[in-house]
Formats: C-alpha cells, structure tokens, sequence
C-alpha cells in the first residue's frame, strides 16, 4: 500500500511539474514621461500600448506607468494587468486596460516639476522580476533627461539584469539642437548604466518599426 | 624534415633518391615472396569472407522470402475463408429468406392450380343442340301441305315450336358460353399469380446458382492458395501491394482531416484548460485537443472492431454478441458526445474569433464592424466539428489494410534490401581479391631488374638441364603462384 501510495505520489508531482509554465511569457513595463512638454506625446504612447496589448497572449504581463517627481512608488502604476489564461477573459482584460489608460491620458492636465527616471526603472524592474517571465522589456516614453527633485539619491548602480530596456521616441531638446553631443551623452549615458546593471539597451525613434521590438511568436 | 633527413647527400638529391630507390628496389625483391603471399592471402580471405557474407545474405534473404511467402499464403488463405464464409452467410440469408417459405409457396402454388382447374372444369360448356333437331325441324318443314290448311297449320306449329325449342337452347348455350368466358377472364390473375410465383422461385434458384459458382470461384482460388502456386503468390502481392498505396493515401487524407480537426478544437480548448500551462514543449490546451481526437479515433477503432467490420482486436470480435451490441451502443454514444463537444468548441473557436477581432479593430481605434452573414462559417464549423469525428472513425478500416500490406512491404523491401547487400559483398570481395592480384602484378613490375636478373642466371644454369631433359623454364614456386594469379 505504502508502495503504491509513493508511486501516486510520484506521478502526481511528475505531472504537476510538467504541467508548470515555461518562461516564454512577456512582461512589459512601459514608463511615461509626463513632464513639461512630453506631455503632448502622450498620444502616441497610449497608440504604442495599443500595439503592444495586440500582440500579447494569455500569461503575459503589462503595466504602465508614469515618469513622476518621485517614481518609484506604487501609486505612479496607471493601469497593470496579467493576462488570464482563458483567452476571453484576456480579452476582457485588454478593455480594461486600455479604458484605464484612455481616462488617464484624457485627465491628464499638466506636467510633473521633476523627471525621476532611474526611480521608475527601480520600480520597473522589481515589477518586471516579480512577474517571472522569460522575457522582460522595459520602455521608457521620454527625452531622457532627468531631473531630481532636492534630496533624491539616484546615483547608484541599478538592478536591471536580463531586461531589455528600448527608449521610444527619445525627442530631442533645445539644448540638444545647439549641442548635438548634448543628446548623444545623454544616450550614451543611460546605456552604460543600463548595461552595468545587467541590462540590454536599445533606442527605438522610429515608432514605425515598432514591430521589431517584440519578437514574433 | 623528413625530407632533409632522408637526403644522404644533401647537394645531390638526385643520387640519394636513386640510393633509396635501389635500397628499396633491393628490399622488395628480398621480401617479395613474402610480400606475395601476404597480398595473395589477403585478397583470397577477403573474397572468401565476402562470399560468405553473400551467401548469409542470401540465406537470409530465402528465409525472409520464405516467410514473406508463408505470411501472404496464410492472410490470402484467411481471406478466402473470410469471403467464402461471407458467401455462405449469403447462401444461407437466402435459404432463410425464400426456400424457407418455400413450402408455403408450394401450397399457394398447389392452391392457385386446383383453383384454376376448378374454374376450368366450371367453364366446361354445355354441349350445344344435337344435330337432331336440326334434322326434326327440317323433316317437318320438308313434309308436303298437300293443300290442306289443317296439316299445314299443324305442321307450320311443330315448325315453330321446334325452332323456339332450338332458339331457346341456342340462347341458353350462348348465355352459357358468356358465363363461361367471365369466368375464364376472372381466372387471368391467378394465372399471373402463379407465374409469379413461379418467378420467384426461378430467381432464388438462380441466385443461389450464381451464389455456389462464386463460391465454385472462391474455392478454387483458395485452393490455388493451398497448392502454394506461384502464380496465385504473384497475385496476392501485387494485392497486398495496391492495398498498400491505396491504404495510405486515405491514412494521408485522414491525417489531413486529423489537421483541421486540431485546428478547430485546439484554440478554444484553452478556454476550457488553459493556455498558459505546458506539458514538456507543447501547450496543454493542445495535447487536450489531440487527446480528444485520438479518443475518437480509438472509438472509430472498437466501434467497427464491434460491427466487425476491421479485425485488429480479435478479443472484441469474439466477444459475446449481446456484449458486442452493448459495446456498438457505448463507444457510438461516445462517438456522438465527443463530436457534439466538438462543434461547440468550434462554435466557441468563432466566438473567440469574432471577440479578438473587436478587440482589435477597437485598439487601432475603429469602430466595431459586425460582418453580414457572420452565421454561415458558424454553422459550418459547427457541421464540420460535427462530422469529422465520425469521418475520422471509418480510418480503422485502411489502417487495417495498411497495417496488413506494410507486413508485406517491409518483407519486399528487406528481401531488396538483403540481395543488394549480398551482390555489393560478392563484388567487394572479388574487387579486392583482383585488386590484390593487380598489385602483386605491380610489385614484380617495381622489381623487375633484379627479377630479369635472376632469370637470366637461372636460364644460364639450367641451360645444360634443358639440353638433356627437355623442360619448360623453371621458374620458382612464388613466380608460378604469380603466373597462376
């Protein structure tokens, strides 16, 4: 009887362990600048995320957040949603979803004072590892240009490995026309911290090719 | 190197190459007996293993033939059996069928005929007037008045009286006559009757005459197959070969069917198991769909194994015929429930498409469009998730045959297979054996100065032998052997 009762055992686990998810899913974590003037570019995230819920599966992970004064907190997640693994359910979810960032956009009115990028990538990234998917993106809607409140401490290596990290539509500013170098240092910058931290690093300005960023399944 | 060690003099390359050479030269034909005998050796051995490999093969290759013969005999002689058995359920359907109402035929037929001779026999008329009176009437019309009114008028009464008496005997034998005729018309369908009858009983007896001479057919050909004749063997294989092709184009055209059957069911099964779960590499929702049609299949298998159409399971075949009947009821119960299963989840593979199609057209940002006549494909689906179940059943059958002809096919091609590696071993060892032959040949060419050398020395001493005794030029065992190869 004993016997028997650890072969059942055994072919339990065995199917139960079988029957886990492989890392294949996708996990996008998708950061809106929402300072000074960016805010008008709001649009063409809400069409990227739009994109991105179409091509999502069942198991995959979304969530958008804004680029605040202060980002790494909880409360700057606009809308987050991990696809269930009913297909219609998932559906449902994408409603949902894009409802939640619709009304966002739509509300909002002005700009943040402060721009923390690296807060938000904190944020992102512990997000993103929590979600366990194999693959792992994270998207930064901004001109990259950081501007920290007083008081805030950013200047320490973050914890980005195995994330792919693709800056989306990085415009460029006034300072960036009269000294070009400005916007390449600015990009070379984030993508030596990006890549210290374990990360990979991409820019993506043209939102025609938007196609490539995720991989066809 | 090598090359500059091998230089005796470093300045003359020339002189140290003809140094080496001659070294060589004298080298070989030192060893050249040796070196005779290990390439004689070597090449004999090598034919002679070759030859019995060959000859394995061959071996092999005549038990294999031989079994693939035995197994085409016995599945030829089991399909005879099987249709002359068929043929005698036939005879004995329509010996139960018909020649059991026989008797009751003999009686509707013994009856319809004594009712026909009855009626016959009422038919018989009455014989008309006899010419007697005829003669009477006559006589008196004939007998003289002699002018007397009285006698004329007695005699014109008889006259009268014995034509009314014949009138009326005429009338009554014409009435007579009609009778007689209404009745033999009225006969007319009991003659049709028992032509009729009388056909059926030719057409079974002539079905049964051409039922015995296909069993006459079947029986000679099955003791064809029993006499073992080459003919008949060349027969079955050609069959078993055709079974074969045909068996697997519609397993083909099963699998292909097999394929839309996924992909109806395979989509929306992950609503009902998930589609974020794996088993090994494949999708759950995926191995759930194959499972469902693998069961179907499998009850196609026992539903026509019941029916005893397909023979795979013998077990089911010989199962009891109460039991059998009960399994025909089960596995077409499960049969209809996993095909109604089916078109539901097809039906839900079209909701699920029309869902993520809104949902698409809504986040490019377009309004909604509802499609005409959106419920034909939906019907369709549902037919074809429906239907394909019950097609796929009926793929018990060619998988029978093709599993049957492949016996026979993989034995063809084993046989092929052993014959073309027995001749590559007859020509590998025949190659080798002349190659060492020609390189025998070779050596005695590298040293042939020394070799014309010793001819001439022996010539030189056996000159006085051959002066006395006159004999063909010695020559030394290994140099016959050589002439010999």
């Amino acid at each position: 009887m004993k016997r028997y009762m650890m072969s059942l055992t055994l072919v339990m686990s065995l199917l139960t362990g079988c029957a886990e998810t492989p890392p294949d899913s996708y996990a996008i974590y998708l950061l809106m600048d929402t300072s000074g003037t960016y805010t008008q570019e709001l649009e063409k995230a809400q069409s990227i995320v739009n994109y991105l819920l179409g091509t999502l599966d069942s198991g995959d992970s979304i969530a958008v957040a804004r680029i605040d004064s202060g980002s790494f907190s909880e409360k700057d997640i606009i809308a987050k949603a991990v696809l269930d693994e009913r297909p219609s359910t998932a559906n449902q979810q994408k409603r949902m979803f894009k409802q939640q960032l619709d009304s966002y956009v739509h509300g909002v009115t002005g700009g943040s004072r402060h721009t923390d990028i690296t807060g938000g990538l904190i944020q992102a990234a512990e997000f993103l590892n929590e979600t366990g998917a194999g693959e792992r993106y994270i998207l930064i809607f901004s001109d990259l240009e950081e501007d920290l409140q007083s008081g805030h401490v950013r200047d320490f290596p973050i914890e980005l490995e195995g994330i792919r990290v693709v800056a989306l539509n990085v415009t460029k500013l006034r300072t960036d026309n009269i000294d070009p170098r400005d916007y390449l240092n600015r990009l070379k910058d984030w993508e030596k911290r990006v890549v210290e931290g374990g990360g990979y690093w991409q820019v993506m300005n043209d939102l025609e090719r938007l196609d490539r960023l995720i991989a066809e399944r | 190197m090598l090359t500059n060690a091998l230089m005796i003099w470093p300045e003359q390359p020339a002189l140290s190459l003809v140094v080496w050479l001659s070294l060589l030269i004298l080298v070989m034909y030192l060893g050249r007996h040796q070196s005779h005998q290990l390439l004689r050796t070597s090449g004999r051995s090598i034919h002679r293993t070759m030859r019995l490999c060959a000859r394995s093969l061959n071996l092999w290759q005549s038990s294999l033939a031989e079994r693939n013969r035995a197994i085409l005999l016995a599945e030829g002689e089991a399909q005879s059996q099987r249709i002359i058995e068929r043929e005698f359920v036939r005879v004995n359907g329509i010996v139960a069928r018909d020649l059991s109402h026989y008797p009751t035929l003999h009686r509707q037929i013994s009856d319809t005929v004594s009712k026909i001779e009855q009626d016959y026999n009422s038919t018989i008329e009455a014989p008309p007037s006899p010419p007697a009176w005829l003669e009477v009437v006559e006589t008196v019309a004939a007998i003289p008045r002699n002018g007397d009114p009285a006698v004329a008028k007695i005699l014109d009464k008889i006259h009268d009286t014995v034509s009314d008496a014949h009138r009326e005997t005429m009338d009554a034998y014409n009435k007579n006559s009609q009778q007689s005729h209404k009745t033999l018309s009225k006969m007319q369908p009991l003659w049709r009757q028992a032509i009729s009858d009388l056909d059926n009983v030719k057409r079974n007896i002539d079905g049964l005459e051409e039922r015995a001479e296909v069993i006459d057919q079947h029986m000679q050909n099955y003791e064809r197959i029993r006499a073992k004749d080459d003919a008949t063997l060349q027969g079955l294989t050609t069959s078993s070969l055709t079974q074969f092709f045909i068996s697997a184009l519609v397993l083909f055209i099963a699998v292909m069917g097999g394929l839309i059957n996924f992909q109806l069911i395979a989509m929306p099964m992950s609503e009902m198991v998930g589609g974020t779960s794996y088993i090994g590499a494949m999708k759950t929702s995926d191995i759930a769909a194959l499972v469902i049609i693998m069961v179907e299949i499998a009850m196609g298998l026992f539903l026509l194994e019941s029916l005893r159409i397909t023979h795979l399971f013998p077990i089911i075949g010989s199962l009891d015929d109460t039991l059998r009947r009960r399994m025909i009821v089960i596995t077409l119960l499960i049969l209809t429930i996993l095909a109604t299963v089916e078109a539901s989840l097809a039906y839900m593979r079209d909701l699920l498409a029309l869902d993520r199609e809104a949902l698409k057209q809504s986040l490019a940002g377009a309004g909604v469009v509802e499609a005409n006549f959106r419920w034909i494909p939906s019907i369709g689906q549902m037919v074809m998730g429906f239907i394909l179940p019950f097609a796929l059943a009926f793929v018990a059958i060619p998988l029978e045959s093709f599993i049957h002809s492949l016996r026979t096919v993989l034995g063809l091609i084993g046989q092929g297979v052993l014959r073309a590696l027995a001749v590559v071993a007859r020509l590998i060892g025949n190659a080798v054996n002349y190659f060492c032959k020609v390189l025998i040949h070779l050596y005695d060419l590298i040293i042939m100065v020394p070799l014309s050398i010793e001819r001439l020395i022996v010539r030189q001493q056996d000159k006085p032998v051959r002066d006395s005794k006159p004999e063909p030029l010695a020559l030394t065992a290994s140099d016959h052997q050589g002439a010999e190869s």
